[in-house]
């Protein structure tokens, strides 16, 4: 997938795909002579390393290791490349790289992945080497080419310059291409930086703005036919037996094949295949399904909080003593519900498979995975599978899949088919709501000891949730039988408290889970910000002064912006202005740290959100205008999410929300305004896709508690279809 | 057999009845800017004009469309819609981008029926379409920059 800027430039891939153009804007790639970019790097004409390509028009194309479903490292990591090769903005192009595990790993995870916010933390310095490395070997070329010491070249917005002579990057493409790139490239004091800091348009909005972006559903191959699967419907079923002769009989379906996900019915069109399926009788078998409803899950995990084993996450002083000696204990129990990621694009995948080989595309998020999985459901070397990492309309953490579920799913369609031919496989919303993968199911027991005067002495808090990490390649980064992404959040506060013990119960069920926008933060954030609040309530303490005081004397950047977005909603102290109710919360999630002060309705007895301030601290702000664009997008996810969403089990345990009409998003009317700022910071950037989310949950019920006196401890705020 | 006009030219599809215009634009015409979301009218990514008005395509039997108009993401071209892409190409509206399309044709069509939408008007006439994204309060904004745009 290759983003242009030009709308006249679009790039033709060896299959004859049209794919996407972009801004409006003034470029100088205007010749159409960028379409010469193919994925293979052939047409550029200096290619210094694995991320950039330089071609004779002048376009720099930047090979972009991480997906691109809208938290915006096509732009970002772009911005790293142009800011160090000195380049014009309007010459950025980016192209989403291709499965390389060695090549285009995420340093922080030995792999090719996205995920854990990490996209920019992990590429800053990586790219900015690699744009440094370009630009001094166009340095290099000039200065052979003019004559002079490389010393007296300045570069500027894509021009060189050396006295009276200056030439732009495609003249010295050539000939830059033959010297020997520098091993450590000095990068940028980042004082001197250009791009870096300041707004520019994204790569890809044009594109995405007028339907001209290319993701997975939209590809077409010739004689591809269209898959859909008949999963079981009850979470950790399978196929016991099924009946195909009716979804035969239905015009265009062409095979109906058993495969391990289910019963997969091939077609020559989308409506023919789901048709066909639903002409299919299929006998499950449920014997290793979960059968319990959520409502009496919830009851076995608030059972094991008080009776499972406890591990210690993080301990510290007596706790119990505490408890015992306190002036008063403050109990809350917070449950928290299954959640889905429900990203606008269902699932989705495409293949061809031809003499051996095979050539897939797909929103892949662990590319690497899924493209061992494709070669090992067609039996063939990974060699021999090219894998294509396509614009993913949305994630939010369920295209992450250790299993390799879709890469596994369309390596067992074509393999079925027992031949060679093309095949696209597409989910819809129900295949995704009642497909599992939720945020996990949680349960935090809390307790608070006061003293006399209404200080916080200790603090424990038990955590019961199903482990995302065991039974997959992930387990190996559990410690000790202890799965943090579980509870993270809830230790290592930055809050200042003696006495305190952190335990996590590991609960089991066959509902598959999985990370879900900030992880272990969407009910650590929620959960230790609204308990928070009630003990500093109890004790007579303003929810800002008293975090405030609380915090340990390091915790400065929690400080700052605590006291920025203090600053920016004006806060005085009153919880209750009015009709509305203002609250307060404070969550680091992904070494990013975020304050939110939301202002709440009550209308007919149910929260709006009228207003959030939102202050965060990323370090150096490489795209300013991306990092507001994912402040606002995580509040409102997080606002549709704590406010009405819940999945759950019915009795029998089959999935009761199975589309939009019951599993309730967020729409624009119940959005708020949102006013952003940014820390200014030299420190190294961390992530923005994910920290946005966890306080605003918290800040939202600390408001509506402000201003009803009702707690809400059993979320969503609003009762589910399901319960 | 069902003949249509899609972005002004005509086209025959012979395809069963009930199928969906969404899949009939998609899988047929390969026009994939209409897009796929939730198949029962809830979501709007597939929000196509027909004969003039906003319109589901995901519950659109193509039986019904004999003779109709319809006009998608690839043709819209109304100064409406040509403010809107302006408006959302400059503020950065789009994150993932699966929704845009539909928020893209809803939005030029409140603009021809309203050129100078309230607050709630926009809430009113984009709240049938999610974005998962939630990057509402661009499409807010965006849809005040377009009016002011098309007022000159």
């Amino acid at each position: 997938m290759t983003i242009t800027q030009n709308r006249r430039n679009f790039l033709a891939s060896s299959l004859g795909l049209v794919i996407a153009v972009s801004l409006p804007m003034r470029g100088r790639a205007q010749s159409g002579a960028a379409l010469a970019f193919q994925p293979d790097g052939t047409d550029a004409t200096f290619a210094p390393n694995a991320f950039i390509r330089v071609a004779e028009d002048d376009t720099v194309t930047v090979i972009i290791k991480h997906i691109e479903f809208g938290q915006g490292p096509m732009t970002g990591l772009s911005t790293l490349v142009a800011e160090e090769m000195d380049a014009d903005w309007g010459q950025m192009r980016a192209e989403s790289a291709p499965a390389d595990d060695e090549k285009y790993k995420n340093l922080l995870f030995g792999l090719q992945a996205t995920g854990g916010s990490t996209a920019m933390a992990n590429s800053y310095t990586q790219m900015r080497k690699a744009g440094a490395a370009a630009r001094a070997m166009l340095v290099q070329a000039a200065a052979e080419e003019w004559g002079v010491d490389a010393s007296t070249i300045t570069i500027a917005n894509g021009v060189l310059t050396s006295g009276d002579k200056t030439s732009t990057f495609g003249p010295l493409a050539a000939k830059a291409a033959k010297l020997t790139p520098p091993e450590d490239p000095a990068v940028k004091n980042p004082k001197d930086f250009v791009l870096i800091g300041k707004d520019r348009p994204k790569l890809d909005s044009y594109a995405k703005s007028t339907g001209q972006a290319v993701f997975t559903m939209d590809m077409d191959l010739p004689d591809m036919e269209y898959v859909v699967i008949r999963h079981a419907p009850m979470l950790g079923g399978t196929v016991a037996s099924f009946d195909d002769t009716e979804a035969m009989k239905v015009p265009g379906v062409t095979a109906v094949r058993q495969i391990p996900q289910g019963i997969a019915v091939y077609a020559t069109s989308t409506y023919a295949a789901l048709s066909g399926r639903s002409a299919l009788t299929v006998d499950w078998d449920d014997s290793n399904a979960e059968t319990r409803s959520s409502a009496q899950m919830m009851d076995d995990f608030v059972n094991l909080a008080a009776s499972g084993e406890l591990l210690v996450a993080e301990e510290a002083g007596d706790i119990d003593a505490t408890l015992t000696d306190a002036a008063q204990v403050i109990e809350t129990e917070f449950r928290f519900p299954f959640l889905a990621h429900a990203p606008m694009e269902p699932l989705d995948a495409v293949i061809q498979v031809k003499d051996g080989s095979a050539e897939t595309w797909g929103g892949y998020q662990f590319p690497g995975f899924d493209k061992q999985a494709v070669a090992t459901n067609l039996g063939i070397d990974a060699a021999n599978v090219k894998l294509n990492v396509m614009l993913a309309g949305g994630s939010f953490g369920r295209r992450a899949q250790p299993t390799a579920q879709i890469g596994n799913e369309i390596g067992a369609i074509a393999k079925a088919a027992g031949r060679d031919g093309a095949w696209k496989l597409i989910w819809t919303r129900e295949d995704d709501l009642a497909g599992g993968f939720y945020r996990p199911m949680t349960v935090h027991k809390m307790r608070g000891a006061l003293d006399a005067e209404g200080n916080i002495l200790g603090w424990h808090n038990v955590v019961v949730n199903q482990s995302i990490m065991a039974g997959g390649p992930m387990e190996q980064m559990m410690e000790d039988g202890k799965d943090p992404t579980s509870y993270e959040g809830s230790t290592k506060m930055p809050y200042d408290l003696a006495n305190l013990r952190v335990n996590w119960v590991r609960a089991e069920s066959p509902v598959p889970v999985l990370w879900w926008r900030s992880v272990g933060h969407t009910h650590t954030g929620y959960a230790t910000e609204v308990f928070l609040d009630q003990l500093l309530e109890a004790g007579g303490k303003d929810p800002v002064q008293g975090r405030l005081d609380l915090l340990k004397s390091d915790m400065t950047r929690d400080r700052a912006v605590l006291e920025k977005v203090a600053a920016m909603a004006g806060w005085d102290g009153q919880k209750v202005k009015g009709n509305k109710g203002y609250g307060v919360a404070l969550h680091e999630s992904f070494n990013t740290y975020v304050a939110q002060i939301a202002e709440v309705e009550d209308r007919d007895g149910f929260p709006h959100v009228t207003k959030v301030w939102c202050a965060v601290d990323c370090g150096v702000a490489v795209n300013p205008n991306v990092i507001r664009a994912q402040m606002e997008g995580g509040i409102g996810f997080g606002i549709g999410s704590v406010l009405f969403n819940a999945l759950t089990l019915g009795e029998g345990g089959n999935v009761v929300e199975q589309n939009f009409d019951d599993y309730r998003m967020i729409r624009i009317n119940e959005m708020p305004a949102v006013e952003v700022e940014i820390i200014e910071s030299s420190m190294d950037p961390t992530g923005v896709g994910e920290p946005g989310l966890p306080p605003v949950g918290p800040a939202v019920a600390n408001a509506w508690r402000a201003l009803t006196g009702t707690n809400v401890t059993t979320l969503p705020f609003k009762t589910p279809a399901g319960a | 057999m069902t003949t249509f006009t899609v972005n002004g030219e005509e086209r025959t599809v012979d395809v069963p009845g009930d199928t969906p215009l969404l899949w009939v634009l998609r899988d047929e015409l390969k026009l994939t800017g209409t897009k796929f979301g939730c198949g029962v009218a809830q979501c709007g990514a597939c929000t196509v004009m027909l004969d003039g008005t906003t319109r589901r395509s995901c519950v659109t039997p193509v039986s019904t469309l004999e003779g109709a108009d319809i006009r998608t993401i690839e043709g819209l071209d109304s100064p409406e819609a040509q403010a809107v892409q302006a408006a959302w190409t400059a503020i950065d509206v789009p994150q993932c981008g699966w929704c845009q399309s539909g928020q893209v044709v809803s939005a030029a069509a409140l603009l021809y029926e309203i050129p100078n939408p309230t607050d709630e008007q926009i809430d009113q006439a984009m709240a049938g379409n999610i974005c998962r994204c939630a990057s509402y309060v661009r499409i807010r904004q965006a849809i005040k920059d377009a009016a002011k745009t098309l007022e000159g």
